[in-house]
């Protein structure tokens, strides 16, 4: 077991958003988180750093419990995030950011993880120069990844990375997820309210509601279930629960 | 290519434009012009005085009309100029590296040109002392981007620190610059400390705060800081051993080298001093600004989620932004104690700082050379203003607007990235 959370409650103040959420994640699975805005996806990707702390319940990565962890002593175990919104250096060059992402891995890999990074997107080959801030969406998304991963995690966590993208580059961000986890094993936990894209790539998949965990099954299965196609492909046209 | 943005404004657009501006100045010039009070038989009567107020409103409305017809002019020949003709950003990275050189260059030569006049080498130190505190608290705001209004208190821990080990302990320039640097160093943790949670304005109020009660209590703790009244006699740096002091014998600096005394000797050997220390800072920081410590600085300035979320101790990033930039600033004071003979809490006041972080603004935020230019332009204007009297802040203050408004960045607003392109990463597919 990779990752494993269970019964994790979480606060924002005075606003309990997380229910006890039970979720794991296996070596070398794709496993998505979908659901409706507000309902608690990005506070459960960020519970797993630690902000907001999870009040009750326990977060196990690799064997260990993290559940107290500070944030950067968690990513240190090998959990790399690429933030919802991307949050790359704007100001600073896309070559920077890469490094940036390697701050803490072993510098002697660098040269191998940055020809690696480039031939998974040539684009930032291309640019490495240039000011992060400066590129487009999509490019900076593939960044963001990229500098995820300059790290060697051991599990690479994505927040939203379809959001605001033109639907070229969402298309090529689900083909780097497939890529990135049959070409090279990486495990990955997937937050999307992208339902239907994140739901083929994935191999399992957990639908979150107001905090809970209301479904839960394969990618397929949760594609074909009615209240899926109700609530998250058909355009919210069902009832929802 | 948008068109419309780039047409000249009509006559008629011109002249509502300088209206505008005329009505501004007219509400302004009435109580300002308009009226006035004249002493009459012992009781203050109020006159007026139309006409100038008149002539002010149209010397307004025509030096609008002229402003905005120069400044067109000038734009629409920066539009005209192609694209190929602008600086690429290497040779603009070669420029200021020839105009870094440039500036070091005269700086080195400068005493040697002016051995005889006591106010330009006076001045000139001024302004490396400025040069320097800019470069500390550059650490902080440009590179680590910590907006930090209390300064001066580093820069005065500093200074009294000196002032106190040597006029009470008896310890020497040397021996007193690393302790002070030290303890500048730990006052910039105790600040830091606190703050950690803090950001933007919140953390300026708060380094404002810390700023104030530096001075405050600098003024109230008497039997320390001497109060209000300050610590003078405070020894000057000898030249390795030799005092700067009157006298035949080979104990003294002129002595020893068998030159005539001359009180200039240890202007230029404070000039030196301050220069060395100042060049030393910009080597440091530099160094710094190409480690890890120093691209996470810069990396927490841009997104300090992003850098929690990269596995980096954010605590830590900060603090050592702050001990740094503070010990710098503490050389400094030690450096200014020894060279006034005397200081007070006077010399640590708001103003202070924010004559320093105007230094950093201004020559644009992270950039070394855009500090040292800053600091030339705001150290000599008010010197060269002198002569202008009251006007002199006005001067000043017109300065710093120009700059905002031709270059809102700052001076050298081009930040420099700290990796170059590597052609052997790039050549592999």
């Amino acid at each position: 077991m990779m990752l494993e959370l269970s019964a994790v409650h979480a606060h924002y103040g005075h606003i309990h958003a997380l229910h006890g959420v039970d979720l794991a994640v296996q070596v070398g699975e794709v496993v998505t988180l979908i659901g409706a805005n507000g309902a608690g996806k990005s506070t459960l990707m960020m519970s797993l750093f630690g902000q907001p702390r999870a009040s009750m319940g326990r977060i196990i990565f690799d064997g260990e419990d993290i559940t107290a962890l500070p944030a950067h002593e968690i990513s240190r175990r090998g959990i790399a995030l690429v933030p919802e919104g991307r949050r790359i250096f704007p100001r600073m060059t896309v070559m920077e950011n890469l490094q940036m992402g390697a701050a803490l891995a072993d510098p002697t890999n660098f040269d191998v993880d940055l020809k690696r990074m480039c031939a998974l997107f040539p684009i930032l080959d291309e640019r490495q120069g240039q000011r992060a801030g400066t590129l487009s969406g999509g490019e900076q998304q593939m960044l963001a990844i990229a500098r995820a991963l300059m790290s060697r995690p051991k599990l690479l966590l994505l927040d939203e990375p379809s959001l605001g993208l033109a639907p070229l580059y969402i298309k090529k961000i689900f083909q780097t997820i497939r890529t990135l986890n049959r070409d090279h094993g990486m495990t990955v936990l997937l937050v999307e309210q992208n339902a239907h894209h994140a739901l083929r790539v994935a191999h399992r998949g957990y639908v979150l509601q107001h905090g809970r965990i209301v479904l839960s099954g394969s990618g397929r299965e949760l594609l074909a279930s009615p209240e899926v196609r109700a609530a998250y492909l058909e355009g919210g046209a069902g009832k929802g629960d | 290519m948008v068109v419309l943005a780039h047409q000249a404004p009509s006559v008629a657009q011109r002249c509502k434009d300088a209206g505008a501006v005329a009505a501004i100045a007219l509400l302004l010039g009435i109580p300002m012009l308009g009226l006035t009070t004249v002493d009459q038989g012992g009781s203050l009567l109020v006159a007026t005085r139309w006409p100038t107020l008149a002539i002010f409103v149209a010397l307004c409305f025509a030096g609008r009309l002229l402003a905005r017809y120069a400044i067109d002019a000038l734009q629409a020949r920066a539009r005209r100029r192609p694209a190929a003709t602008l600086l690429r950003p290497g040779a603009r990275h070669q420029l200021s590296l020839w105009l870094g050189w440039g500036c070091f260059g005269v700086a080195l030569a400068l005493p040697f040109v002016f051995s005889d006049n006591r106010y330009i080498v006076d001045t000139a130190t001024t302004v490396l002392i400025y040069v320097m505190l800019g470069w500390g608290l550059n650490v902080v705001v440009g590179l680590a981007g910590l907006l930090d209004l209390g300064y001066v208190a580093f820069y005065a821990v500093g200074a009294y620190a000196y002032a106190v080990l040597s006029t009470q302990f008896g310890w020497g320039f040397w021996q007193a610059l690393p302790v002070a640097g030290g303890l500048a160093a730990s006052f910039g943790l105790l600040l830091g400390w606190p703050t950690l949670r803090l950001r933007g304005d919140y953390l300026a109020i708060v380094t404002l705060g810390f700023g104030e009660i530096v001075r405050i209590i600098l003024v109230n703790w008497t039997a320390l800081s001497g109060g209000p009244n300050g610590i003078a006699s405070i020894p000057r740096p000898s030249f390795f051993g030799l005092p700067f002091k009157p006298g035949d014998d080979s104990a003294t600096f002129a002595g020893f080298f068998g030159l005539d005394f001359s009180p200039l000797h240890r202007l230029i050997f404070l000039y030196y001093l301050i220069l060395a220390l100042a060049m030393l800072t910009n080597l440091f920081v530099s160094r710094l600004r190409r480690l890890p410590i120093g691209r996470a600085w810069e990396a927490m300035r841009e997104d300090e989620i992003a850098c929690k979320a990269m596995g980096m101790n954010v605590t830590n990033v900060k603090l050592s932004a702050f001990a740094i930039g503070a010990m710098l600033g503490g050389l400094a004071g030690v450096f200014f104690a020894a060279r006034q003979g005397f200081i007070s809490p006077e010399s640590f006041t708001f103003n202070e700082s924010a004559i320093i972080l105007a230094i950093v603004v201004l020559g644009g935020m992270g950039s070394q050379l855009g500090v040292v230019l800053a600091s030339l332009v705001l150290v000599l204007l008010p010197e060269l203003g002198r002569d202008f009297a009251e006007y002199r802040m006005l001067l000043f203050g017109t300065a710093m607007i120009l700059i905002m408004i031709w270059r809102p960045g700052g001076i050298l607003s081009q930040r420099q990235p700290t990796l170059r392109h590597r052609a052997e990463a790039g050549a592999a597919p």
